[in-house]
């Protein structure tokens, strides 16, 4: 019985043939096989948000899928994120309003704000918090974080 | 924690995923979006010998609408269904609740038929089928079998499926002449509910499904029978009482027995078309 499974998928832009264990997450395959630790591991069971990557475009939970699950994907991660410049206005605005202070939660709390401003989502502090509610950080009391994801809205619109 | 080991199995058409369940007998579990399945593992309360990932079988996909019923394939994520203009317009009480179901990142891979799979008593696609009498379509070496939402939750984590797969979930058209209404109390926003109830009101008939208060999504048919007669909410209220309400650490069963009040007075207040 193979408790091992073949995977290609794609990386940040880049084509990647691996073979994993089938219990491997995708978020320690990135971290430990492709040493992409910009993903973060916290809860491990889908509730802190740390893990928060992008798939096919959509926002995910890096623990709460199998790196097998990930076989023929589009895996786009914090590192990916940053070096295309996708997320170069909100960590601009991060850093502005001071929105981090430990920073364990901030690569996953920026993707799920592009998420948030990717689908278009209104500066509306309310629909802000509801979006940023599966995301812990234990730090900031998250004031901040939604300034700052305000005002990359509010200035994107104009 | 991480998961315990297993079998990683991927198959190919639905015929295939059938087999490899029967020749597992028991020790496979399907994977559909795997959101809650997932975290049972690597807390190591589930520890099935292999996983059977569903995310290729093309047969448990779509959504069309038959004879005033709404067909959605069981591998139809929450995500898709919060997309979808038919089920929006036409399955209200899905509009009003999907928002609820935890958040963005798991609604884009949790599915209707791993909720519904899974019976977690907390969750609220269990009691949306209740309140709809909705019909869910299941798959065996056997064949294919439609079981009334009422007949399909058994218990906790406990459904009448036998070695079958959830294919898909007949959901019936709302008709002008019905109103919906749901609330639900959580800690924050996306958690499990602490007490949450989905309504369906069909002319003098009123079907109301409670979520996170029992071993199950439970309706009390005294209770719905009162809300027909237009009893007092006092009254009405006072049938809680056939509720075997849970008590856990974050609420005993007197402060959920009112919580589940609370939620049906809110959702009273808010039925609409």
């Amino acid at each position: 019985m193979s408790r091992s499974f073949d995977i290609k998928l794609r990386v940040n832009g880049e084509d990647v043939s691996a073979r994993v264990p089938s219990r491997l997450n995708l978020v320690d395959f990135l971290r430990e096989e492709l040493s992409l630790t910009g993903s973060h591991v916290g809860c491990e069971h889908g509730v802190c948000g740390a893990c928060t990557l992008s798939v096919d475009g959509d926002t995910v939970r890096g623990c709460l899928m199998l790196a097998a699950q990930a076989d023929g994907k589009d895996v786009t991660t914090i590192e990916g994120l940053a070096e295309s410049g996708q997320s170069a206005d909100l960590q601009a605005a991060f850093t502005k309003h001071n929105a981090l202070q430990c920073g364990f939660c901030t690569p996953g709390m920026l993707a799920s704000a592009l998420g948030y401003i990717n689908a278009g989502g209104a500066a509306d502090r309310d629909a802000i918090r509801q979006h940023i509610s599966g995301n812990y950080c234990r730090c900031t009391g998250y004031q901040s974080i939604v300034n700052a994801i305000c005002d990359v809205i509010e200035e994107t619109k104009i | 924690m991480k998961a315990p080991d297993f079998n990683y199995l991927r198959p190919a058409s639905l015929d295939a995923a059938l087999a490899m369940l029967a020749e597992h007998d028991g020790e496979a579990m399907p994977l559909a979006g795997g959101q809650s399945l997932m975290p049972m593992m690597n807390f190591r309360v589930a520890a099935p010998g292999a996983l059977i990932d569903l995310a290729d079988l093309s047969e448990l996909r779509g959504i069309s609408v038959i004879d005033g019923t709404i067909r959605i394939g069981a591998m139809t994520r929450y995500a898709e269904l919060m997309a979808d203009t038919v089920v929006q317009q036409h399955i209200p009480l899905f509009a009003r609740a999907l928002p609820h179901i935890a958040h963005d990142a798991i609604r884009n891979r949790g599915t209707i038929g791993g909720s519904l799979a899974l019976a977690d008593p907390a969750a609220e696609m269990p009691a949306l089928m209740l309140a709809l009498d909705a019909r869910i379509e299941v798959v065996g070496v056997d064949g294919t079998r439609k079981i009334s939402a009422d007949k399909f939750f058994l218990g906790m984590f406990e459904t009448a499926l036998e070695s079958e797969i959830i294919k898909a979930i007949h959901v019936p058209i709302a008709t002008s002449d019905q109103r919906f209404g749901f609330h639900e109390l959580t800690q924050r926003h996306g958690d499990y509910a602490l007490a949450g109830v989905a309504v369906a009101q069909s002319a003098d008939t009123y079907r109301a499904a409670f979520f996170g208060v029992a071993d199950r999504a439970t309706r009390v048919p005294e209770l719905e029978a009162a809300l027909a007669r237009q009893d007092d909410i006092g009254a009405v209220l006072t049938h809680l009482d056939h509720i075997d309400f849970t008590d856990d650490l974050k609420a005993n069963h007197t402060t959920r027995q009112r919580l589940a009040g609370v939620a049906l007075k809110r959702a009273l207040k808010g039925m609409s078309t």
